[in-house]
């Protein structure tokens, strides 16, 4: 287990390395950082000096251990755009994003786990019929357009929940929530829906395919013959081996919609990272695009990894045992 | 009561309702089994054998379902009980005991909790206790060690160790009927004799009577005190073992018989009985065994033969009816009977 974890983290960093690599490539070669910065009016030895004050002009490699050397010190540059620091800039705007996402990735499980193992279970009823086509929705309609929807209906017509923005917000240190005031929360409702959806379905329709599947195995139908309560049978016995793929899918997802909070956050105009790297698409701020492609990729590689240590705690054939005979 | 039979199977139909027709599985069979008796269920792959322990059981898979006849515990009926009432059965008065071990027991949990939960599903007792219960039932089938076993996952245990610990799961609430689906056949051959001992001297033990699903004939007549032949969803004979064994009255039971190897045998080939099992959908009329009988006639393409007492067996078959007019005409066998 511990050898795993190690040597799983040594493979994390080497992921990250390469991401690094790619960051600072973009940072550097998409096109002339000095121009970027300066006026037109700047004349050639201000550029010169400007570069040599940037460490522009020392060897690639040079560049590219001093990059990675700040971003392990959360140092991604200054934004051009804004002249400040990027680091604080995420700082301030990656507790939105991840609120946001936890909230809809637990909506996402706590509401599609148990809709799948309904559906598998009854896979004729005329409810497991609805959710099914329900699930078509929310897999086949655009996140854009079912945030449009849920403003259309509950902040217009109802005018129920506020069709933007974050509400009031509680600093924590450095950590600003909303979950702690009731515009906050109510503010969530919409983005969370908007962005969940499309998870809740996938993990439904996951559930209740690994549902379908372990019902059918011999130990489900063992252990109805040993007169076990179908409770037990269905959410002891066949649930936890359903749990697996699920678990891969859900920690995969929940990396995508972090990084793909983007949209929704748009459309909520929600004060999030996603919001802040697409204004920095449109004006070319690329210190801010190299810090959210290496935080990004940062996620996706801690949630793998805990997926991989999730595997272990959930499937003994896993643990490094010898079997014995 | 003491009068009931422990397992009464009367008429038993089950059927499997498709698009193209309604296909008979299960077509009218009756048995019983005694208390502590060992019933041997032979015969052919399709034949019917498991589907009737699933019958027995309750857990016959949609859209299979009973159609007809009945079944009775100690002369209560089971086979229409609310599923709530059958479980209570099932694991209680009723085990079961499937084919392959390596899939039988759940590879996320340990035997121990398997055992406890099963223990604990029927009987009033704390967990402790069934823990301790666990303990001696694992020692009981011959788990080394058993109280550091409980801890362990099935994959750590082998094939012959897993249906060691089937057989425990089965027996844990003492039932009165252990009905066992072909429980060795997914095993190493020189662990199968080892299982089958277990299995008789255990059900012994606890006094449950065995109801044993197998095509091996030798395990048949090692093991059990009757014998049930199945053939195309009907019994074709039942009997004693040394009976049937020695002096099968059905065509299909002789040919059975005749294709079991022997050491001393000269012929170069094994004997086998011509054509193969009907398909469901084309069971012929009259006796379903008629397309493949040497000693076929008219009658069997037109009565379906009802069974009928022969000594102390029941065989289903024209020619036992007639026996004083028309003699089997293998010789070998025709010398054993007499």
């Amino acid at each position: 287990m511990l050898a795993f974890t190690i040597r799983r983290l040594l493979q994390a960093i080497l992921v990250m390395l390469v991401v690094a690599l790619i960051a600072f490539t973009l940072f550097r070669y998409v096109g002339d950082p000095v121009n970027q910065m300066v006026g037109v009016e700047t004349s050639a030895e201000e550029r010169e000096a400007l570069r040599e004050r940037l460490g522009l002009n020392a060897p690639v490699m040079v560049q590219f251990a001093r990059f990675i050397g700040h971003a392990a010190l959360f140092d991604f540059g200054t934004s051009y755009q804004f002249k400040q620091p990027v680091a604080d800039m995420i700082g301030k705007r990656l507790p939105a994003t991840l609120e946001l996402s936890l909230v809809s990735a637990l909506l996402a499980l706590l509401v599609g786990i148990p809709m799948g193992v309904y559906t598998g279970l009854n896979r004729d009823s005329a409810l497991s019929k609805f959710f099914l086509s329900v699930s078509l929705i929310g897999i086949s309609l655009p996140t854009f357009l079912i945030g449009i929807l849920l403003i259309f209906v509950f902040s217009v017509n109802l005018q129920w929940l506020p069709s933007f923005g974050r509400g009031e917000v509680v600093q924590i240190g450095w950590w600003s929530t909303g979950l702690l005031t009731t515009s906050g929360l109510k503010a969530l409702v919409l983005p969370a829906i908007t962005l969940g959806l499309f998870q809740m379905t996938l993990i439904m329709r996951l559930v209740r395919a690994e549902m379908l599947e372990v019902i059918r195995t011999d130990y489900i139908k063992f252990a109805r013959a040993r007169g076990l309560p179908d409770r037990i049978v269905h959410f002891r016995h066949a649930l936890k081996n359903t749990l697996v793929p699920v678990i891969t899918i859900a920690g995969l997802q929940l990396g995508t919609i972090i990084a793909f909070a983007i949209i929704t956050e748009t459309v909520f105009q929600w004060p999030g990272m996603g919001l802040l790297f697409l204004q920095a698409v449109q004006n070319v701020d690329i210190p801010i695009m190299a810090a959210y492609l290496m935080l990004i990729a940062f996620l996706f590689v801690v949630i793998n990894l805990i997926v991989d240590i999730l595997y272990f705690l959930v499937d003994p054939r896993l643990r490094a045992e010898r079997a014995v005979h | 009561m003491s009068e009931h039979p422990l397992l009464s199977v009367r008429d038993l139909k089950v059927d499997f309702p498709t698009r193209r027709g309604t296909l008979k599985a299960i077509d009218g069979i009756s048995f019983d089994i005694a208390r502590g008796e060992i019933l041997g269920v032979v015969g052919e792959s399709g034949a019917g054998k498991s589907l009737t322990g699933s019958a027995i059981i309750g857990l016959l898979e949609p859209p299979g379902r009973i159609s007809g006849g009945e079944v009775r515990l100690k002369g209560d009926r089971i086979d229409n009980l609310p599923a709530k009432a059958m479980r209570h059965i099932r694991g209680k008065r009723i085990g079961m005991i499937f084919q392959d071990p390596l899939t039988s027991l759940n590879p996320l949990f340990t035997i121990g909790e398997q055992i406890v939960e099963t223990i604990m599903a029927h009987l009033p007792v704390s967990e402790r206790e069934a823990r301790e219960r666990a303990v001696h039932l694992l020692d009981e089938v011959g788990i080394p060690a058993a109280s550091q076993r409980l801890g362990a996952y099935p994959h750590q245990f082998s094939g012959g160790m897993r249906q060691r610990v089937v057989i425990a799961l089965a027996l844990c609430a003492e039932p009165e009927l252990v009905i066992a689906d072909e429980p060795t056949t997914a095993l190493d051959v020189s662990v199968q004799a080892q299982i089958i001992r277990l299995l008789k001297r255990i059900c012994r033990d606890h006094g449950a009577s065995v109801m044993l699903i197998t095509h091996d004939m030798g395990v048949i007549a090692e093991t059990c005190d009757r014998v049930a032949v199945m053939y195309s969803g009907r019994i074709a004979e039942i009997g004693p073992v040394a009976d049937v064994v020695r002096a099968p009255r059905h065509p299909y039971t002789i040919g059975l018989m005749g294709a079991i190897p022997t050491l001393d045998a000269t012929e170069d080939r094994l004997t086998q009985i011509p054509g193969s099992m009907p398909r469901l959908d084309a069971i012929p009329s009259g006796c379903a065994f008629n397309p493949r009988c040497a000693h076929v006639f008219a009658r069997c393409r037109q009565e379906r033969p009802e069974p009928i007492d022969v000594g102390s067996s029941k065989v289903a078959c024209w020619l036992a009816e007639e026996d004083g007019s028309r003699t089997i005409v293998d010789k070998k066998k025709a010398d054993q009977l007499s």
